[in-house]
């Protein structure tokens, strides 16, 4: 993975002092509540109910173990000892007091971690292929360019104050792990006829109060020319994106009131004038930041192992866990291991301090000192050797980080919610514990196959509910909470945003209306037909009349 | 006359910043004698005439860009733009392109709601005096906030104060350093 040199160090540690500096005149009341916000945003730091939240930067979702085990520490000794990894691949503190902050920034800088640009209106945390570099269906390592990118949005100095939030995820296989169709901009690695890589770009994509997929503005630019290309597209959005109302303020409303053609035709205008210009990228830097990605040291390996076989036939629970949560890889004799973070009754994508060591160590053990985070928020051991696969599941099951659940409908994808959230409208780890109550039956699980729950507090959709099969939305009425569920959403090369079958229910109904939605896929399914696939042939109605059969006439409409 | 930083140093500018009141037309407005900066309706209505004074410079608001002011720039005699709000980001933009494709040389005024925490960015795109509002920082804490302006030093991206980006500025090291 890519390690800082001194200059990337200096750049983090100077962010140290500079934050330090801002809280210390923010407590003595020289930097206002409302001059401290953005500052205090653009190093993670939200005000919470509770607490605030911290948000600590983990670019494309990389972790070395000394950063996993820096982070234990960290939430030991100033959090309540556990952690949670989020949908963009970041980790978040929920209890850390306000003054320490600073102390935490300055901690994570000796690991080469940060928190920079993990909040506020500016060019957040690039998000990319939990399985880069490892999977069979990858074209093009997309890790060197999101670490390019990285290093150009940080502390870029003319869009830290762009009109709203600003995300960028970069694919480069076949099969899109980045949702980059939901992305401000989405990077898509190609190469061309003659073989040269390039980008493939969408604009405009995003989730939040008005999810669309995104537009492809170009279908093809050449390498060298991405970061051009990328402050064209900046720039005219900083410029010109709706600054007056922050509902309208995401690049998705300014493309979609242009156009598309006439968005494009304005970035090529101001692309005309950077293009070939100083921020061109050099074949020199290319292969300086690809070499931090080298192939790590494989073994020549047969491609099967015979004693994992045997274990996978004499042991039905690793069998199982072999089903859901190993993956092929690339080389002959390894595999990638997902190592879940939905066991039934824990939030999704909370991990305890203790549990953190213990992936550190196994990192180490297994799988070259690192670890990968999902958006689906479980963690990755990408480069496992097939023969230590038995050995890892007995000591993650022991520490309860091999429920066999992934992409299953326990593996559910849920924001922090009003628990912790003071956006959100409503509670969501309690829907996810109350699915994952009802659907406990391991056998019933799997019959059902794979299938994307996803849970956001509010509109603002941190739980992405609109790209999953079933997505879940809280909603406030008058005060209460309800919940409003979507059907179809899919991520992946066809993203689809989920229809809204009718109108909301309270929170105690939840777990029936999912049991219906999934009686009625059961009945309706043909053999062996995915969940998704079944609501996109036989459409929302079935569910609907499902669902609202005995409900419609007493309940209460919570619309909104 | 305000306190500002420019170039780095505290000074006192005498750039007076004329705004048009509510009602009041920006082409009529009475323009004094003196080192004045008027808004850029005013000067588009009148370049000429103001032109030929040699001490009238132009500000921006927020949603005003420096395509208006293409033909001018020679002729004006300092640029300023306004921050209405520290969070409004155009005028980064704004300074950019006076520097990077309008070819302005002269004097950069960041004004309005300019603080210490935004020195930096602003420098870095080319304002080269930043005049917070009158009265937000103390005379102890205008001279502690100099030493934002060199929050980062060797920052990674081209801007107009770093004209190349860092790795074509230096030779990093790589993997193997």
């Amino acid at each position: 993975m890519y390690r800082y040199d001194a200059y990337d160090q200096k750049l983090v540690d100077e962010r140290v002092a500079q934050f330090r500096d801002q809280m210390r005149r923010h407590l003595a009341g020289e930097l206002s509540d409302d001059e401290f916000r953005p500052v205090r945003l653009q190093n993670g730091l939200y005000i919470q109910r509770h607490a605030p939240m911290y948000r600590i930067s983990i670019p494309y979702g990389h972790l070395a173990s000394r950063q996993l085990r820096k982070l234990a520490y960290l939430a030991r000794t100033y959090d309540k000892g556990y952690l949670h990894f989020t949908t963009r691949q970041n980790v978040q503190f929920n209890w850390a007091p306000l003054e320490v902050i600073p102390e935490i920034c300055a901690e994570l800088a000796t690991v080469q971690l940060h928190s920079i640009q993990t909040s506020g209106n500016c060019i957040r945390n690039f998000t990319s292929d939990p399985f880069a570099g490892v999977a069979g269906d990858e074209l093009i390592d997309p890790r060197p360019w999101a670490e390019i990118l990285r290093q150009w949005a940080t502390f870029h100095p003319e869009f830290a104050y762009l009109p709203r939030k600003f995300k960028i995820a970069v694919n480069g296989a076949k099969e899109d792990r980045a949702v980059i169709q939901v992305h401000d901009i989405g990077l898509d690695l190609k190469k061309n006829e003659a073989g040269e890589i390039g980008f493939r770009i969408l604009v405009g994509g995003g989730l939040g109060r008005t999810p669309i997929i995104g537009r492809e503005i170009e279908a093809f630019i050449p390498w060298q020319h991405i970061i051009t290309y990328c402050e064209a597209i900046l720039r005219v959005y900083n410029r010109y994106g709706r600054r007056d109302n922050s509902f309208k303020a995401r690049i998705k409303i300014l493309v979609s009131a242009l156009g598309i053609d006439e968005f494009r035709w304005q970035v090529r205008e101001e692309w005309a004038h950077v293009k070939d210009g100083p921020n061109t990228l050099t074949v020199d830097e290319v292969h300086r930041v690809a070499d931090f990605f080298d192939d790590p040291a494989y073994e020549a390996l047969p491609a099967d192992d015979v004693g994992y076989h045997h274990h996978i036939a004499e042991d039905l629970a690793f069998a199982s866990w072999v089903k859901r949560n190993v993956r092929a890889h690339k080389k002959p004799g390894y595999a990638s291991v997902v190592l879940s973070l939905k066991k039934p009754g824990v939030a999704p994508g909370d991990i305890t301090s203790d549990q953190l060591d213990l992936v550190a160590d196994w990192a180490d053990r297994f799988s070259f000192g690192e670890a990968r985070v999902t958006h689906e928020q479980n963690l990755v051991l990408a480069d496992v050797r097939k023969s230590e696969l038995y050995t890892l599941w007995q000591l993650a099951r022991k520490a309860g980080l091999a429920t066999p659940n992934i992409g299953l409908l326990t593996d559910i994808i849920c924001c922090p919610g009003g628990d912790f959230c003071s956006l959100a409208n409503a509670k969501s780890i309690p829907i996810a514990a109350a699915i994952q109550e009802r659907f406990d039956d391991l056998d019933y699980l799997h019959d059902i196959g794979d299938i994307e729950i996803n849970i956001s507090g509010c509109m603002n959709a941190c739980g992405h509910h609109h790209v999953g099969h079933i997505g879940i939305l809280g909603v406030d009425k008058n005060g209460e909470e309800w919940y409003q569920v979507t059907l179809g959403g899919s991520q992946g090369n066809h993203a689809t945003i989920g229809k809204v079958i009718g109108p909301s229910f309270a929170r105690a109904e939840m777990p029936d209306v999912i049991s219906e939605i999934i009686e009625t896929y059961i009945e309706e399914r043909h053999e062996d037909e995915l969940f998704i696939d079944t609501v996109r042939r036989i459409g929302l109605e079935p569910f609907k009349t499902r669902v609202y059969a005995d409900r419609q006439p007493h309940r209460k409409v919570a619309n909104v | 006359m305000s306190k500002v930083i420019k170039n780095g140093r505290i000074v006192n500018d005498d750039w007076q910043i004329l705004t048009v009141a509510e009602g009041e037309e920006a082409a009529a407005l009475s323009v004094p004698a003196g080192r004045v900066i008027v808004p850029l309706a005013t000067w588009l209505a009148r370049r000429d005439e103001l032109a030929a004074r040699g001490d009238v410079g132009v500000w921006f608001a927020g949603n005003e860009g420096p395509e208006a002011l293409a033909d001018d720039i020679g002729r004006v005699a300092v640029i300023a733009v306004s921050f209405p709000k520290f969070v409004d980001g155009r005028g980064y933009s704004t300074a950019a392109l006076l520097r990077t494709r309008y070819g302005y040389t002269g004097q950069l005024i960041a004004f309005g709601e300019v603080l210490r925490d935004q020195f930096n960015y602003l420098t870095r795109c080319g304002f080269d005096t930043l005049q917070p509002r009158e009265g937000r920082y103390t005379d102890a804490q205008f001279d502690a906030a100099i030493a934002s302006l060199d929050d980062y030093t060797e920052p990674y991206q081209a801007s107009v104060l770093h004209p190349q980006p860092l790795f074509r500025r230096i030779a990093r090291a790589g993997v193997k350093a």
